[in-house]
């Protein structure tokens, strides 16, 4: 058969129900899944460092750099899935030339700008900057002139100008809480405002986003902080553990409250679109929701928790526990994300059909492209803990 | 101000001036004439030669096969649909020939049992098992089926 017919036939034969022809295939697949996983990241993890600056939670201390560090490794790379979604890679800067007002995107780009320049790099540069011009003093040879160019040559570390540092910083930090809820709060609105999709279209949409990346960002800079320690053979600072736990707990249950509350809305207001969506969660999401979502990614990590804020076993095996559930929240989260990126696109507009989807190994939008965007950014996390050792730094009264 | 603090500010005026300066440089000339995009390509577009002529153009030469498509079922077909665009054709028939679309698969293109397209808008037929032992053109008429 002529190839292009078998691929015609082929993908008619996912079909199940009435459904419109440009329904047939998702036109959003992995990639897009990813886009707000990483983001989501980026917000949570920041977040985090923030509970420690701006809120004073002293015995968060030893992740605040390791948050912001990794904030920004997962920034860097949160658009590469957006961009090698695209046909056309290497148009995208044209949305940021040319931006449209009313195009969700192109504001994006200027949010995610703004989260990036104005707000992690500044506040890690004011962070660093003192230990930045230490080091370019020790160092020799291209290290050196490397914190000399990024301490911007200057070699001020007067007691004044740190001082200085140091509420510049903190205003930053300010600006940045809101900053995150925009940035994550954004993705979410992207979603959330198509109206066009029952599955997307709610108000919760960027409060839930927002929440979940919460969620998956403590649980990756919690892994993170034992992973780190484990391999430096560093004893775990157990109290800052259990501190980063206790915070996931909560931010757990208000985002399985604010999910659960989302759908009993939907539940009870049973809208036309009602019976397709039951009919999703009862069938093509069945796993990745209810298995993996809520089961995995929510349940057993919140009665894990719970049960730890009462009874405290051993530090071995609480730090197995703790491992284990950022491992179950990250994959839940990610169960997230792919339930409303690909549920939302099973379902035929005409609600009386479904499509189907079969993720691919290989190819521009397959498991391999997708995975190479998730180990990434540890690459680059890698190589800032090793350009900026956290552990080499000044401590600093915040 | 600290020499830091001042050397930022540099670096963000900087960066802000390179934005908009790429900003300048890259924008083409005519964007935003009539909308959000470029005017020129209004011109450069319509002056892209015509693929398509359309059924009436078929008529001068193939009027038989014009009328019976007329009549038949496929009349509201174009001829271009399934034979590909004539421009060429219409100069040099004899030099420059149509595809003859008469496998199987063409025809399922269109009639092929598909969820996705209402039965009452087109005949559907299941072709793996409809006289599979022939071309659909053996016994219907692509003009007039
Ligand atoms: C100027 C007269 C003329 C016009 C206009 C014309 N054709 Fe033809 N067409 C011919 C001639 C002559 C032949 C026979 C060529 C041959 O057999 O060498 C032919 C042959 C064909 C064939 C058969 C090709 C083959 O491989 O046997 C098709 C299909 C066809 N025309 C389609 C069209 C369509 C569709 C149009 C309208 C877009 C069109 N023609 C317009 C003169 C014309
Ligand atoms: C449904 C698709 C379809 C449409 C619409 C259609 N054709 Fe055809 N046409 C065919 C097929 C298939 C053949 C080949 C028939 C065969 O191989 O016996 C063909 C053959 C021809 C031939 C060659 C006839 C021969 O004896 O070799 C001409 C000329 C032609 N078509 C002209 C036209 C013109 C003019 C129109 C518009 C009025 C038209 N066709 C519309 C499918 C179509
Ligand atoms: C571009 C789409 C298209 C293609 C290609 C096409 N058809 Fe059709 N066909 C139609 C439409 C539209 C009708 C009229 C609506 C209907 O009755 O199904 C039709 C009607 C018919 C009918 C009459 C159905 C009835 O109601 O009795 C037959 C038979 C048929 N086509 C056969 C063919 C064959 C054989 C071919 C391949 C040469 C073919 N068609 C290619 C669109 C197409
Ligand atoms: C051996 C001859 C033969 C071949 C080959 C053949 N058909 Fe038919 N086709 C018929 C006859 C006879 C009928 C009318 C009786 C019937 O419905 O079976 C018919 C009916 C149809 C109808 C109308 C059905 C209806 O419900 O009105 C369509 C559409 C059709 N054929 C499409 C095709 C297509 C597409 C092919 C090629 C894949 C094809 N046919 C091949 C003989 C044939």
């Amino acid at each position: 058969m002529n190839p292009e017919f078998e691929h015609l036939y082929q993908a008619l034969s996912k079909v199940d129900g009435f459904i419109y022809p440009n329904e047939i295939e998702l036109s959003w697949s992995i990639l897009i899944v990813l886009y707000p996983f990483i983001t989501g990241l980026v917000a949570g993890a920041f977040i985090l460092a923030s509970l420690e600056r701006v809120f004073n939670v002293k015995s968060l201390r030893p992740t605040y750099v390791i948050a912001l560090l990794t904030s920004f490794a997962f920034l860097l790379v949160a658009t590469m899935p957006l961009i090698f979604h695209l046909g056309q890679p290497l148009r995208a800067w044209e949305i940021m030339m040319t931006p449209h007002l009313t195009s969700a995107m192109a504001i994006f780009g200027f949010v995610y700008l703004w989260y990036l320049m104005i707000v992690l790099l500044l506040e890690i540069w004011f962070d660093y900057r003192y230990d930045l011009v230490l080091w370019a003093r020790e160092s020799t040879g291209v290290k050196k002139w490397l914190y000399k160019a990024l301490a911007l040559g200057s070699d001020d570390i007067s007691p004044k100008s740190v001082k200085l540092d140091q509420k510049l910083g903190y205003i930053v930090t300010v600006i940045g809480i809101p900053s995150a809820f925009l940035l994550h709060g954004y993705v979410g609105f992207i979603f959330g405002s198509i109206k066009a999709n029952p599955w997307w279209s709610t108000v919760m949409m960027p409060i839930i986003f927002l929440f979940s990346a919460m969620v998956s960002g403590i649980a990756l800079v919690m892994l993170l902080f034992i992973i780190i320690n484990k391999v430096r053979k560093q004893k775990i600072d157990m109290l800052c553990l259990d501190t980063i736990a206790k915070y996931l707990f909560y931010i757990i249950i208000i985002d399985f409250t604010m999910e659960s509350l989302d759908q009993i809305h939907r539940f009870y207001e049973a809208e036309e679109s009602f019976e397709i969506i039951q009919l999703l969660i009862s069938g093509h999401l069945n796993f990745t929701l209810l298995v993996m979502q809520v089961g995995i990614g929510m349940f057993l990590p919140l009665t894990t928790l719970g049960i730890l804020q009462f009874y405290k076993p051993a530090e071995k095996v609480r730090q197995l526990l703790y491992f284990i559930t950022g491992v179950l929240v990250l994959i839940g989260i990610f169960f997230m994300r792919w339930n409303v990126v690909i549920g939302g696109q099973l379902f035929s507009k005409s609600f009386l059909g479904f499509t189907s989807f079969k993720l691919s190994l290989i190819g521009p939008e397959g498991f391999l492209m997708a995975s190479i965007w998730l180990i990434v950014p540890f690459f680059i996390l890698a190589f800032l803990l090793w350009l900026f050792p956290p552990w080499k730094k000044t401590e600093m009264e915040h | 101000m600290p020499l830091h603090l001042k050397r930022l500010l540099l670096t963000g005026v900087v960066i802000v001036s390179l934005f908009l300066l790429l900003k300048h440089a890259l924008t083409p000339d005519s964007f935003g004439q009539y909308g959000h995009y470029r005017g020129n390509s209004m011109g450069e577009i319509a002056a892209l030669p015509i693929h398509f002529t359309g059924n009436k153009s078929c008529e001068s030469c193939h009027d038989t096969i014009v009328t019976m498509k007329n009549e038949g079922y496929h009349s509201d077909l174009a001829c271009e649909g399934c034979h590909g665009a004539g421009y060429l054709h219409i100069k040099n028939p004899k030099t420059e020939k149509l595809i003859k679309p008469n496998s199987r698969e063409f025809c399922g293109k269109c009639h092929s049992i598909n969820p996705a397209r209402p039965e009452k808008a087109i005949t559907q037929q299941n072709i793996k098992d409809h006289h599979p032992e022939d071309k659909c053109v053996k016994c219907h008429n692509p003009h007039q089926p």
